[in-house]
């Protein structure tokens, strides 16, 4: 069995966010207590969990115009999502031959697995977690045509919008700075109106609307 | 091989088309009805609390396992094919309700001069206004027939919509280029979210036709004719590639389950792949005897059946046609041979893209609520001077917008795709944003059709279903001429700016186009030229039946769940009415 693999989060660059800990119970922290909590890495080790942090950072920037991945959490989606069915390519035809050379239109025919393409990729930037933001971006536009780029800024923005219980989008903060309510149950007397106008009903997650009625087992659970 | 007690009908696959067949004929006839689905169990029920963009929508966690088993794909038969290793262009359904759980409702009838698009186009424009590789055919039946089953499965769905020809009789604010129907929509409408709004007032403007699209995710309450009572949607915006949460999106699982359940002679067995259809003998092959299948733990059995149904889709009605050697292949050399022909995809796209000033709140809609204009249709509008045969119609959707899918759409003046600048811009247009659609005829061509590849295999060991497809310059033609009307409504619409279509290349495998896949075992008046007869009857095996859109000719741009089910309730007609009565070739 492999280390354990954990990634720290400390409450003074995160702010007040829940976050989803290992075994699925949420955990608040709260950036006027120095606290910290280690997360427990599903299936990258800790200094690739780094660096995909630092580079969905540069993808997704902190800025004025608002949080970005690193307070939405985007490396701990990212490696659930790479331990998790998805990540195995559990439903992706893989028979042999692969024919990498066929045309674009007829979609990814490559052997390599979401797993093994970040393990690959991330050998790439090694210590890009430890550079200036500005060597970081130089580094990035490097690569910004490969198929490991386009995943990472593909996963980027999943981890940015997908429902916390995925483990992104912690405290729904992606959907708060776009203005996405998330899994409303009813719009029926809304959809009509506001023709023009912004309206912006406060975000609630599927837990808050099916009120634990339904527990929602999220793919990447599986066995 | 064990071999099961005998059914008197056997249907293979429990989606819209078998799950309607085996309840006309359970209910009706009393006959025994095996339907064999070999996805997993579904209900209704399942489905609350289900609303996660992420495992429904990107990962598509309802569709068919392509791990065990896609198709190969390629342009012409000169090429090497490659398989479909993620999903792409379209997305086969899987488990009871099939693709019919996870449908966005949209539920127009077919343009009457589709059924005739053969003989009609030539007396028109004559012969030699047809692409000369064309292989497009009459359907042997036409509107007027069709009609009144159209009615039929507009009520057992509850279609909202606004009628635009009664009988002949015009009727303003609904679809005025449509067929005759014998009455108005079962009830009224859906809401029409604003960014729909907005087109159908910049089409009206521009002198078209603009009309809310039929649905079948209810506008309110509804009883249909069989009793099933359904409530109004609630315009949450999760209806493509999810169930519906509180059953307003007709689904076979609430629409068709509960008339099932607890009849004694209609039973769904899941988990059972159908591996053959089984006929008399390899020389005579004019009796089917039932079907084989795995069931869950890979025991091969046989089920024996005095009637046999194919309603898998059209992949696998034609993929089990060619496994289990029925009928002849058809072969692209010679021409020769009916199985695997015409295959069809539907000319769909993002027209033109359309950036506003003002917040459009797209989150808020349903899978079919929208405003369509239907001008440039079939043979609505002359052809004399254009370049390409046909049409299509333009949509404004307003099925709810979801972020992971949606945000990142930026103005073409934004060239990055990551990093502040992108960010901001994206943030900026995020619910500022729209896609007028366009759905378009895909002519049937020699060149595109269905066989078995002779390298890629299944689960079980079977060859893949390999398919030849490209576009044709009558696609590539119309597609650019619908571009520019599509640019020209959005311009009216107040777009700040518009990116249009970059137009039609060779067949996209990567890009979703909705999932219309037609032909394969196509319907027509000889057997020279289709697999089954109007009354979707085998010609040569008058015991097995084929539904669903593998049966379509030629695609005729609008979606056709409406049309199979409208078919099928005609031959369960045909099969309880006259077929049981006397066993033979149904005419």
């Amino acid at each position: 069995m492999r280390r354990r693999e954990f990634l720290t989060l400390f409450s003074t660059s995160v702010g007040g966010l829940l976050v989803f800990t290992l075994d699925r119970k949420p955990f608040r922290l709260f950036p006027r207590s120095p606290q910290s909590v280690r997360i427990r890495l599903r299936y990258l080790t800790q200094s690739e969990a780094l660096i995909v942090a630092a580079a969905a950072s540069r993808i997704f920037p902190s800025d004025e115009t608002g949080p970005g991945a690193q307070e939405a959490g985007v490396a701990i989606y990212i490696d659930r999502q790479l331990a998790g069915p998805w990540g195995r390519d559990r439903y992706r035809y893989t028979h042999e031959p692969f024919l990498e050379e066929a045309p674009a239109e007829f979609g990814y025919q490559g052997k390599a697995t979401p797993r093994h393409m970040y393990r690959e990729g991330l050998k790439d930037l090694i210590g890009f977690h430890q550079m200036p933001v500005s060597e970081q971006d130089n580094k990035l536009r490097e690569i910004q045509t490969t198929s490991f780029f386009s995943l990472l800024r593909r996963n980027t923005i999943e981890g940015m919008f997908c429902d916390p219980v995925h483990g992104g989008n912690v405290d729904m903060i992606g959907w708060q700075l776009i203005g996405y309510p998330g899994p409303r149950m009813s719009n029926y007397a809304d959809v009509d109106k506001h023709f023009g106008q912004a309206f912006r009903p406060k975000s609630v997650s599927l837990r808050e609307t099916s009120m634990n009625h339904h527990i929602f087992r999220p793919m990447e659970d599986e066995e | 091989m064990k071999t099961l007690p005998s059914v008197d009908a056997v249907i293979v696959g429990g989606g819209w088309t078998g799950l309607l067949m085996a309840k006309e004929l359970g209910l009706r006839s009393g006959l025994s009805v095996l339907v064999l689905e070999r996805g997993k169990h579904r209900e209704s029920a399942d489905y609350p609390g289900t609303m996660d963009e992420l495992d429904y929508s990107v990962r598509l966690s309802m569709m068919q396992d392509l791990s065990w088993e896609t198709v190969t794909v390629r342009h012409d038969s000169s090429q090497r094919a490659v398989p479909m290793r993620q999903y792409g262009s379209f997305l086969p359904g899987t488990g009871v309700g099939g693709a019919g759980e996870h449908w966005n409702g949209i539920s127009p009838r077919f343009v009457p001069d589709c059924f005739q698009l053969y003989s009609q186009t030539v007396e028109k424009y004559g012969i030699k206004r047809l692409p000369a590789d064309h292989s497009i055919q009459d359907w042997g039946i036409t509107y007027d027939e069709m009609e009144p089953y159209y009615a039929r499965a507009e009520a057992m769905l509850g279609i909202s919509g606004k009628a635009g020809n009664i009988k002949g009789r015009k009727v303003v604010g609904g679809n005025l280029f449509e067929g005759w129907r014998s009455a108005e929509y079962p009830t009224p409408p859906t809401k029409i979210p604003y960014f729909s709004v907005l087109f159908g007032d910049a089409a009206k403007e521009l002198g078209y036709h603009p009309y809310p699209n039929p649905a079948a995710n209810l506008s309110q309450p509804y009883t249909n004719p069989d009793g099933i009572s359904r409530s109004a949607c609630l315009y949450c915006g999760f209806c493509e590639r999810f169930g519906c949460m509180v059953g307003a999106k007709a689904q076979p699982t609430n629409t068709l389950l509960p008339l099932i359940h607890g009849r004694k002679n209609i039973s769904i067995r899941s988990g059972a792949a159908v591996h053959r259809v089984i006929v008399d003998s390899p020389s005579n092959k004019t009796r089917a005897q039932g079907v084989t299948y795995l069931d869950e733990k890979g025991e091969e059995l046989f089920q024996p059946a005095e009637l046999v149904f194919l309603a898998s889709w059209t992949l696998n009605n034609t993929r089990l046609l060619l496994l289990s050697q029925i009928g002849d292949p058809y072969d692209v050399q010679s021409g020769k041979g009916t199985v695997g022909r015409n295959l069809t995809h539907q000319v769909s796209f993002n027209a033109a893209t359309a950036f506003f000033e003002k917040p459009l709140n797209r989150f808020m809609g349903s899978g079919a609520a929208g405003v369509s204009i239907s001008d440039f249709d079939a043979d609505l509008f002359d052809h004399s001077e254009l370049s390409f045969l046909r049409g299509g119609h333009l949509v404004a959707m307003s099925m709810g917008s979801r972020p992971i899918a949606n945000f990142g759409i930026v103005p073409p003046s934004m060239k990055t795709s990551w990093g502040s600048d992108w960010k901001k811009t994206a943030i900026e247009y995020y619910d500022r944003t729209g896609s007028i659609g366009f759905s378009g005829e895909h002519l049937a061509y020699k060149s595109n059709y269905m066989d078995l590849d002779p390298t890629y295999k299944d689960h079980f060991g079977d060859p893949l279903l390999r398919f030849t497809i490209n576009w044709g310059e009558n696609e590539r033609s119309m597609a650019e001429f619908m571009t520019s009307k599509a640019v020209q409504i959005a311009r009216a619409m107040g777009a700040m700016e518009v990116s249009s279509f970059q137009g039609l290349k060779n067949y996209d495998a990567n890009r979703y186009q909705y999932t219309h896949i037609q032909g394969g075992t196509i319907m027509g008046s000889s057997p020279e030229h289709s697999v089954v007869s109007p009354y979707l009857q085998h010609w040569q095996v008058p015991n097995l039946f084929i539904l669903g859109a593998s049966t379509i000719p030629q695609n005729p741009s609008a979606h056709p769940t409406l049309t199979i089910l409208a078919l099928t309730y005609r031959t369960a007609d045909a099969i309880i009415d006259r077929y049981l009565k006397h066993q033979s070739h149904l005419e």
